[in-house]
């Protein structure tokens, strides 16, 4: 770089336009080479659907296009929120995730716990790798194995004694995805908890051990302490995602019996969308969905600022 | 463990003892849970599909056959489904590290001009986006509907790895920069030469991240693609595992309805176990990078 000084010296003076066009004929580099792949991408596949939004307040026809179609308004939004189904399928959306939650996320830290007390590193290197496996299988074949296991034939009615079709059961469905999900997930969640566990003081364990605390005592003063900045950050990560619950495992562990409980927003933009081709209304639940899920983000934002002292995700 | 550890799990107080073991007892199941059904899995892919519908998992090897795994491996649709996998993967793995890394670069420069502009206009669409149909109809517009380009290019960006290339970048000493400078080193050879190389966990972790999630994602492939030649392996695991639709070529000499039902029942496991194979031979050669990757996202929180 001919002019290794020169970025700093300018920073030092002043932004005005003059420097700023200096600076990016100095670096084009940066510029060109490094930064436009990025935003070209992101305008184009980010951006230039966000003016598709306005689809949502037409009565859409692919063939006239947006500026072609017939503009009525928030009629689409009405049509889906008195519609008997929204309350259905916002409820099954939010149980879903919530109820996920509740059991999905304290499970990693109790497994984090555990790993913590296994004394011998190859044994729990080892299990490590079982725990871990799992977030290796992909959404279709685990839900081709909780199929499988799971159907009158399979092996936990045969284990029961029982022949239960459970995927046909609307009462089913939920325990089924979120057991499921901890059983993949778990384990690969529990990575983060790990490392920040180890990252514990070794020093204040062994006085505390000297001193003749016990196990309780240790997870209070030395191990919790230790992971509850992780514990907090991921929670509120969760609750602001409580919204974009996953459409590719929704979708694969739904059957024509059990959409009762199983037809999330997701799967319903889709079939509505591009099933039944009522991009109009599909676009419009969409962004109900998306407008939810922000807001749920931004006061998730303020509340960490607030606890955190200004310090935001 | 019981014996080698002996010494370390003997001097707990009784109390603790008690925890330990029931704590061991809780891993235990779960580690089990884990296991069983893949080793159920695996056994029921050999047993014949009469004598497993009938009596469940049997030990008597003369009911054992392969017969599920030559006709799922006789079946020209799952080896177009692994090709398309990993031309996918690979090109998508490829595309998306080096256009998150450049990326990642200038934003990590403290000096670099326009860099609250660019973290805006990334950030904002971490939170917001278009949604589906308008996704679908730029991707219609642009011709890309049933190509390769509609599975590669609209995630091939991904703010949250930026960030964490940056993040980790930013821990490079500046030292390193300097020294270039002095040498006289463009940007691109600063770049390539020294900062990539020391940067190859968080590459490692990225790469694998994207390659993963590309190989197990289904979505986009069933929207996007209609031709079967273009299909990669999920969909065809799809319509066999989910759909109950088997490959045509895979039960079609069955007589009975009954009998083609059993039989694609069968194909199931023998599917599975071959599907999944590949990545969970290499997971474990991954693993060392776990911990690194995971890090490097907790950084940013």
């Amino acid at each position: 770089m001919k002019n290794a000084k020169a970025p700093a010296k300018v920073k030092e003076n002043d932004n005005s336009l003059h420097n700023t066009l200096v600076y990016i004929r100095q670096h084009w580099q940066l510029y060109v080479i490094f930064m436009l792949p990025a935003f070209l991408l992101t305008i184009i596949f980010r951006y230039i659907p966000m003016g598709g939004i306005a689809i949502a307040f037409t009565e859409y026809n692919p063939i006239r296009g947006i500026l072609g179609s017939e503009w009525i308004g928030f009629a689409n939004f009405r049509r889906f929120l008195s519609s008997p189904d929204f309350l259905r399928y916002l409820a099954n959306t939010l149980k879903l995730s919530i109820f996920g939650l509740l059991w999905g996320f304290p499970a990693p830290i109790l497994l984090a716990f555990l790993l913590n007390r296994i004394m011998s590193t190859s044994i729990k290197q080892k299990i490590q790798l079982v725990l871990y496996m799992p977030n290796f299988i992909s959404v279709i074949v685990l839900c081709g194995i909780v199929r499988i296991l799971l159907s009158p034939t399979g092996m936990i009615n045969s284990l029961l004694g029982t022949n239960i079709n459970f995927m046909t059961m609307p009462s089913a469905f939920r325990t089924i995805y979120i057991a499921s999900g901890i059983w993949q997930g778990a384990g690969w969640a529990s990575i983060i908890y790990t490392a920040a566990l180890s990252n514990a003081s070794k020093e204040l364990k062994e006085a505390a051990v000297i001193d003749g605390a016990n196990i309780i005592q240790q997870i209070q003063a030395v191990e919790w302490p230790a992971i509850k900045d992780t514990v907090l950050i991921q929670f509120i990560m969760s609750v602001g995602n409580i919204m974009s619950v996953g459409f590719e495992k929704a979708y694969a562990l739904q059957t024509d019996l059990n959409l009762n409980t199983s037809e999330i927003i997701s799967t319903y933009v889709y079939k509505k969308g591009l099933l039944d081709g009522d991009y109009g209304f599909s676009t419009a639940v969409g962004l109900f969905n998306t407008v939810i899920n922000v807001i749920l983000l931004v006061s998730m934002n303020a509340l960490v600022k607030r606890m955190n002292e200004g310090k935001g995700i | 463990m019981k014996t080698k550890k002996k010494s370390e799990f003997a001097r707990h107080s009784l109390g603790d003892k008690s925890i330990l073991i029931a704590g061991y007892i809780l891993l235990g199941l779960f580690v089990v849970a884990i296991i069983l059904p893949v080793i159920y899995i695996i056994l029921a892919s050999f047993i014949d599909p009469v004598t497993l519908q009938n009596s469940g998992l049997t030990f008597d090897f003369s009911k054992w056959t392969l017969t599920a795994y030559e006709r799922v491996m006789s079946n020209g649709q799952i080896w177009v489904g692994f090709k398309n996998a990993v031309i996918y993967s690979v090109l998508f793995t490829i595309l998306s590290v080096t256009v998150t890394l450049l990326a990642a670069y200038p934003m990590s420069r403290p000096d670099f001009r326009g860099r609250g502009f660019f973290n805006i206009i990334f950030v904002i669409t971490m939170f917001f986006g278009g949604g589906l149909i308008p996704t679908y109809l730029l991707i219609s517009d642009l011709g890309m509907l049933d190509t390769i380009w509609a599975i590669l290019l609209p995630g091939c960006f991904s703010v949250w790895n930026m960030i964490i290339a940056r993040t980790y970048y930013m821990g490079i000493p500046a030292d390193l920069q300097e020294a270039a400078q002095v040498d006289g080193a463009t940007e691109l050879t600063y770049f390539f030469r020294i900062l990539l190389p020391v940067c190859t966990p968080i590459i490692a972790t990225i790469a694998m991240w994207q390659f993963v999630g590309m190989w197990n994602s289904y979505f986009d492939a069933m929207i996007y693609l209609n031709s079967a030649s273009k299909q990669p392996l999920q969909l065809v695991l799809r319509s066999i595992l989910i759909q109950n639709q088997p490959e045509p070529g895979m039960v079609s000499d069955m007589q009975s309805t009954a009998e083609r039902a059993q039989l694609a029942e069968l194909l199931k496991y023998a599917t599975i176990i071959i599907s999944s194979l590949p990545l969970m031979v290499m997971y474990p050669f991954f693993q060392k990078y776990f911990d690194n990757g995971i890090m490097a996202g907790a950084v940013k929180g």
